[in-house]
């Protein structure tokens, strides 16, 4: 597992640039433009499991999705930020992708320690060090046990009719 | 306890009495806004469309604005499944090419009305709070789900309120006020809050007041709002829109805010957002004399008539530099047709400007002057993120038309004090 550690208000230009916005849609389009213009390495070498630390107002900007579901595609286990913006955190919890908020974390992080996540007991321990995240409001936690926003609205379709 | 904006609005829709700010309410949105990323958003859901079909009819307003026309196959194809889709479900507010910005579009045909919750996959759907209208940016993914279901979560939002005194003193427009605003709380300053414009907003115009909203999101607001007064009336008669006095929502004396502060507007001066972030603030006599390649006047932000008139009264009988190219983007066709009829268009022309139709052009940086590396762009759009307009190693300056206008004819960033009398 790799940790890629980044800084302050990466937008969404940075984790997926506008110009592809209408042609690439799905996992396979979207990939070889993750991060694209923030860090040229990341979506030649990005492997499941990995964790990206960030700074404040992580996935700043436009409202595109393609960071959200990309990063999530690819297998990134979590995102340990100081800070999110509201439409990326958002748009994480529709793709299912765990964020974490905790500036203590990423204030402590340093290049090589061992990062591990228990999502569950809403635990992060790095370098030895456990931080605590808060549990999801069960609104949100509903959608990402359901694997996702539309295999949530399904479920719900399906007993309505 | 009195409430915010926010809380009435969502207390109202949520069929509560009274809410606080980080309670989850369920919420059925009024509209749902979507543009030529309707495509992706429809290939998500075939087949629960076929099985389920649209909740509403009348929910979605689809607006083809992003790359439009067409720049490409693959552009075409989602422009067409697009007209398929609205067709084969009679969707009735469908607006094609030409027509204008989606954000436009929603405001200047009366979508957006007070009161209502409006939710668009743009972040700048925060835009609507000009009119007094709840209105906030979602992703791809939830326009879906709320396309085959109809209602979704919001969390209610704290409020930041501020206080607007005095009056612009042009050539400092109100781009610059906001601008000075985000710099000053800074590209966070508003995360996951609503904003509340209070005090002397009598003193903005429409214009003024929906290019402060559409901004919003730069300081990561959730809602921008603005109360509906005299001038919000007069923009909905004039065109046709029947609102209730009633439906206008507006924050109780007695609300509880997060953070008060105030701005005198006759202390703003005319300014820009620097390279790579919208909250990067530069009094312009920091930035006078950095060549740019390109002047970019329009978008949702600055592509109202009164923009063009700005640029057009700055612009006449003088010529835009042989070092500089100057694009003009109005923000719908009526406001073009507007503009043409008074002579402004002409005007610009002749200064040697070149017209792109009305949509979102290089802003996003798809097609229609996209930027070279090296280049500098000073532009009237909302955000000035690296490789926005399609190249990293450019740079891109935010400003108000007037000073926009100013550095075309001198190719280099210019204080608009210099070309205004």
């Amino acid at each position: 597992m790799r940790v890629w550690k980044y800084g302050d208000d990466i937008n969404t230009d940075m984790l997926f640039p506008g110009k592809y916005t209408y042609t690439c849609s799905t996992p396979e389009e979207i990939k070889p433009h993750l991060l694209e213009d923030l860090d040229a390495e990341f979506a030649e070498n990005v492997q499941a499991g990995d964790v990206i630390f960030a700074g404040k107002n992580f996935g700043c900007g436009s409202s595109r999705e393609q960071p959200a579901l990309g990063l999530k595609s690819v297998g990134v286990q979590a995102i340990v930020a100081q800070s999110f913006s509201r439409i990326f955190f958002r748009a994480s919890v529709n793709q299912g992708l765990l964020l974490i908020e905790n500036a203590e974390a990423v204030k402590n992080y340093k290049p090589g320690d061992d990062v591990k996540i228990h999502p569950a007991d809403g635990i992060i321990t790095v370098g030895g060090r456990e931080y605590s995240f808060p549990k999801l409001p069960p609104e949100m936690l509903g959608i990402i046990e359901s694997g996702g926003l539309l295999a949530y609205t399904r479920n719900k379709l399906k007993h309505r009719k | 306890m009195g409430m915010t904006f926010a809380e009435k609005v969502l207390a109202k829709k949520s069929g509560n009495t009274h809410v606080v700010p980080g309670q989850i309410v369920t919420v059925q949105p009024d509209h749902l806004l979507t543009h030529d990323n309707t495509a992706a958003i429809i290939g998500k859901i075939g087949k629960e469309l076929d099985e389920y079909g649209v909740v509403r009819d009348d929910l979605s307003v689809i607006v083809l604005d992003h790359v439009i026309p067409a720049a490409s196959e693959k552009n075409a194809a989602g422009h067409k499944k697009i007209r398929a889709f609205v067709g084969k479900h009679h969707l009735k507010n469908f607006f094609d090419v030409g027509e204008g910005i989606c954000h436009q579009i929603v405001y200047e045909k009366g979508f957006a009305r007070p009161g209502m919750i409006i939710l668009g996959s743009d972040s700048h759907t925060c835009s609507y709070g000009a009119v007094g209208c709840f209105s906030s940016g979602i992703d791809r993914t939830e326009a879906a789900s709320l396309m085959l279901c109809g209602e979704t979560w919001l969390k209610v939002p704290s409020t930041i309120k501020i206080t607007l005194t005095g009056k612009l003193r042009y050539p400092a427009m109100a781009k610059d006020l906001i601008l000075t605003i985000i710099g000053t709380l800074g590209a966070d300053g508003a995360n996951y809050k609503a904003v509340e414009f209070h005090g002397n907003v009598q003193a903005l115009t429409m214009d003024e007041r929906f290019t402060m909203a559409n901004m919003g999101v730069e300081m990561g607001a959730k809602v921008t709002a603005f109360p509906v007064d005299s001038t919000t009336m007069e923009f909905f008669k004039a065109r046709g829109v029947e609102v209730s006095p009633d439906d206008t929502v507006w924050a109780d004396d007695d609300a509880v805010y997060e953070k008060e502060i105030t701005f005198d507007m006759s202390a703003i001066e005319p300014v820009t957002a620097a390279p790579h972030t919208v909250d990067n603030l530069l009094p312009i006599k920091d930035a006078e004399g950095i060549a740019v390649n390109q002047c970019l006047i329009g978008t949702c932000t600055n592509g109202r008539l009164s923009d063009i008139e700005t640029a057009a009264a700055v612009l006449k009988g003088k010529k835009v530099s042989p070092d500089t190219r100057l694009l003009i983007l109005p923000a719908s066709r009526s406001i073009l047709r507007e503009a043409m009829a008074k002579g402004y268009i002409d005007t610009l022309l002749e200064a040697g400007a070149l017209l792109l139709p009305p949509g979102c052009g290089p802003c996003l940086g798809a097609h229609q002057g996209a930027l070279a590396p090296e280049e500098t762009c000073v532009s009237t759009a909302n955000r000035n993120f690296k490789g926005r307009m399609g190249c990293k190693e450019a740079k891109i300056f935010l400003a108000s038309p007037a000073t926009v206008a100013a550095s075309a004819v001198h190719g280099k960033i210019t204080d608009p004090r210099k070309e205004v009398s």
